[in-house]
């Protein structure tokens, strides 16, 4: 199983349109990913309702997890998404 | 052809003048919560409708998106990733697989997150709505009831609705709707202010509207209160007819620059009601020759401590500066337990309308009158323009020259009071040999006068401005004002009603101020009627038995109204 840990780039959180982008992208993955807060159960990356209602704030480290062939770079590309400043974009 | 037609017309009350001619769009109520023991199919049927009801909604959402674009469109690609979610397609056939039927899976699926949502408060709590929105659409379908909020059918349309509230009109699409027509409401209803505003036609108080079929072609007279349905092509005809008419005379009144005058030359100063600076310039461009009402609560809610000296003379200047020729009136702040600040440390009361509000709560917050008169001092005296002040909330003489007093301190030009309070009608006299000048709210003076709270639904015929014995009290303040020689002027919804303006002159309003898209209506009824005939009109008015009879009288002797479209 593969994992990362990343630190929410934009201002607002994953909400609005960081979070967003962060559950199209997870969603395009040919591999299932979850993403959770320290501690916390993880929940389905590909879901806006899920990843919203986690409240991850800006400044936040996330965990995120998947299995099987791609997982690594699924992750990779991921944490790039988690970690981009999408307040300046 | 011998086709039957199915022609026929609904009354209701005219709200807001005008001709509109276009397809019904109906305002549908809330979408009902599905009931828990519903008769359920097997769960894979019950599960595939719920999640293709959902996928509908989601392409519905995104065909929106799409044709809106800008931030509009976030918001709801974001609404049509919330329908298409993979965990609540998970939990929607889960339910199923209990024996849930489709409508009531949704239902229960949402409100796992709704709750979550809700529970954290802030920006979370306010995306609740957008999740009752997908869920209230897919919920609908399922049901196959109306789909919920404001329609938005691709083309204009008159909005047809039992009643609407400011929730219900914050997402309309202003440029798409013809008019509007509601089965409850009264002429102060938030429809009629809204269509004023907007200067489209309105009728309220229509009874069997709802009942009319979306897409229905109707013809609404916003002057008459006649809704005609399904009209032949010789009626269509007709009525654009008389709306082009309208907007001729219209387009005249718009560039006519004279003052505000009646037929023999008699000055009554046509004024707009602002909330706040960045209306100003609107309503000098619609004709307004200055500000009657000019509200500054703007300056106050939301905060801790009340604005500084400097912010509110900015504020006033910024108003000041759009008329530099002509009169601002301007109220001192209206607070009250409805419209707390923290800064006047009012306690709670169980009934705000009757309690410590308006002026009586100044009188305990001294320095903050204090330092908004010297704001609006400061701003006077650095310009062109003759700046009365006003006091909201006097019932008797004594406050009347408790205010002066205050103001006397300042360079204004005048100041007076408004009258809201029938005590303070019946007592005009006195008090208008105290103040320089009164003002008539009367929307509060409704209220008060009728024992009819503003905002309670079922009493909006207690809010209507034709109603005799209000006419009473208007007629009242009027005398006394001819009587000392002091102005009297009306702000209100009822100043800005153009056939009742009329009486209102005839009473001895010197002054009108109004939502400024009334001003020309006002502006050339006035200016076709002389002073004795509005003197005429007003005792028609006040002989009455009661509104709809007033209105019928004076409308039956005024000029013009048909070729105006009033």
């Amino acid at each position: 199983m593969a994992e990362r840990r990343a630190v929410v780039g934009s201002r607002i959180g994953l909400h609005a349109r960081p979070a967003a982008r962060f559950v199209k992208a997870a969603a395009k993955q040919p591999v299932k990913v979850t993403i959770a807060k320290a501690g916390a159960e993880p929940v389905d990356a590909a879901s806006i309702l899920d990843v919203v209602t986690l409240d991850v704030h800006g400044g936040e480290e996330v965990i995120l997890t998947a299995e099987g062939d791609g997982a690594e770079q699924a992750l990779d590309e991921l944490v790039e998404v988690v970690e981009a400043d999408h307040d300046a974009t | 052809m011998t086709e039957a037609r199915r022609l026929y017309r609904l009354g209701g009350v005219g709200a807001s003048p005008g001709i509109a001619v276009g397809p019904v769009a109906l305002l549908a109520g809330r979408v009902p919560e599905p009931p828990t023991d519903g008769a359920a199919g097997p769960p894979a049927a019950e599960a595939g409708a719920a999640l293709d009801a959902l996928e509908a909604v989601a392409a519905d959402l995104d065909a929106r998106g799409e044709a809106a674009g800008g931030d509009a469109q976030d918001v709801l690609e974001a609404e049509a990733m919330m329908a298409r979610d993979p965990s609540l397609a998970t939990r929607i056939e889960e339910l199923a697989g209990t024996g849930v039927p489709a409508a009531r899976a949704v239902w229960e699926a949402f409100a796992a997150y709704r709750e979550r949502l809700a529970a954290a408060g802030g920006y979370l709590a306010a995306r609740a709505a957008d999740l009752d929105d997908v869920r209230d659409r897919a919920v609908a379908r399922l049901l196959g009831v109306p789909m919920p909020g404001v329609p938005d059918p691709g083309h204009p349309f008159v909005l047809v609705a039992a009643d609407l509230a400011p929730a219900d009109t914050v997402t309309l699409r202003r440029d798409r709707v013809l008019g509007f027509v509601t089965e409850q409401g009264g002429p102060t209803s938030h429809t009629a202010i809204l269509a004023r505003a907007m200067g489209v036609p309105a009728v309220v108080g229509c009874a069997g509207a709802t009942g009319l079929a979306d897409g229905t072609v109707v013809v609404v007279d916003g002057a008459s209160g006649e809704v005609l349905v399904d009209p032949d092509r010789s009626e269509v005809l007709a009525a654009e007819a008389r709306a082009s008419a309208r907007a001729d005379a219209r387009r005249s009144a718009a560039t006519d620059r004279r003052p505000g005058a009646t037929a023999d030359g008699h000055r009554v100063d046509l004024l707009a009601n602002l909330g706040g600076p960045e209306e100003a310039a609107a309503a000098a461009a619609a004709g307004a020759e200055g500000v009657g009402l000019l509200r500054t609560e703007f300056l106050y809610l939301d905060r801790a401590s009340p604005p500084s000296v400097e912010e509110q003379r900015a504020a006033y200047a910024a108003v000041l500066d759009a008329f530099p020729d002509g009169k601002v009136v301007v109220r001192t702040l209206d607070a009250g337990a409805d419209k707390p600040l923290a800064f006047l440390g009012l306690p709670d009361e169980p009934n705000p309308a009757l309690g410590v509000r308006g002026l009586r709560a100044l009188q305990r917050a001294p320095e903050v009158l204090a330092g908004q008169l010297e704001a609006i001092g400061q701003a006077a005296a650095a310009s062109r323009a003759e700046v009365w002040v006003m006091a909201p909330m006097v019932a008797v003489p004594a406050e009347a020259a408790w205010f002066r007093e205050q103001a006397s301190r300042q360079p204004v030009a005048k100041a007076g009071v408004m009258i809201e309070v029938p005590a303070a009608a019946l007592a005009a006299r006195a008090i208008l040999e105290v103040a320089e000048f009164a003002s008539i709210g009367t929307n509060d003076l409704a209220q008060y006068a009728f024992a009819a709270d503003r905002q309670a639904g079922g009493l909006a015929a207690f809010q209507d401005p034709w109603q005799p014995a209000l006419l009473e009290l208007v007629a009242r303040v009027g005398e006394a004002g001819l009587a000392s020689g002091r102005p009297v002027g009306i702000c209100g919804e009822a100043a800005g009603d153009p056939v009742l303006a009329l009486v209102l002159v005839g009473l001895g309003a010197t002054s009108l101020s109004m939502a400024p898209t009334s001003l020309g209506d006002v502006r050339l009824l006035l200016a076709r009627h002389s002073l004795a005939e509005c003197e005429t009109l007003a005792q028609l008015a006040l002989a009455a038995p009661d509104a709809a009879a007033a209105r019928s009288a004076v409308r039956s002797g005024a000029r013009g109204l048909d070729e105006l479209g009033l």
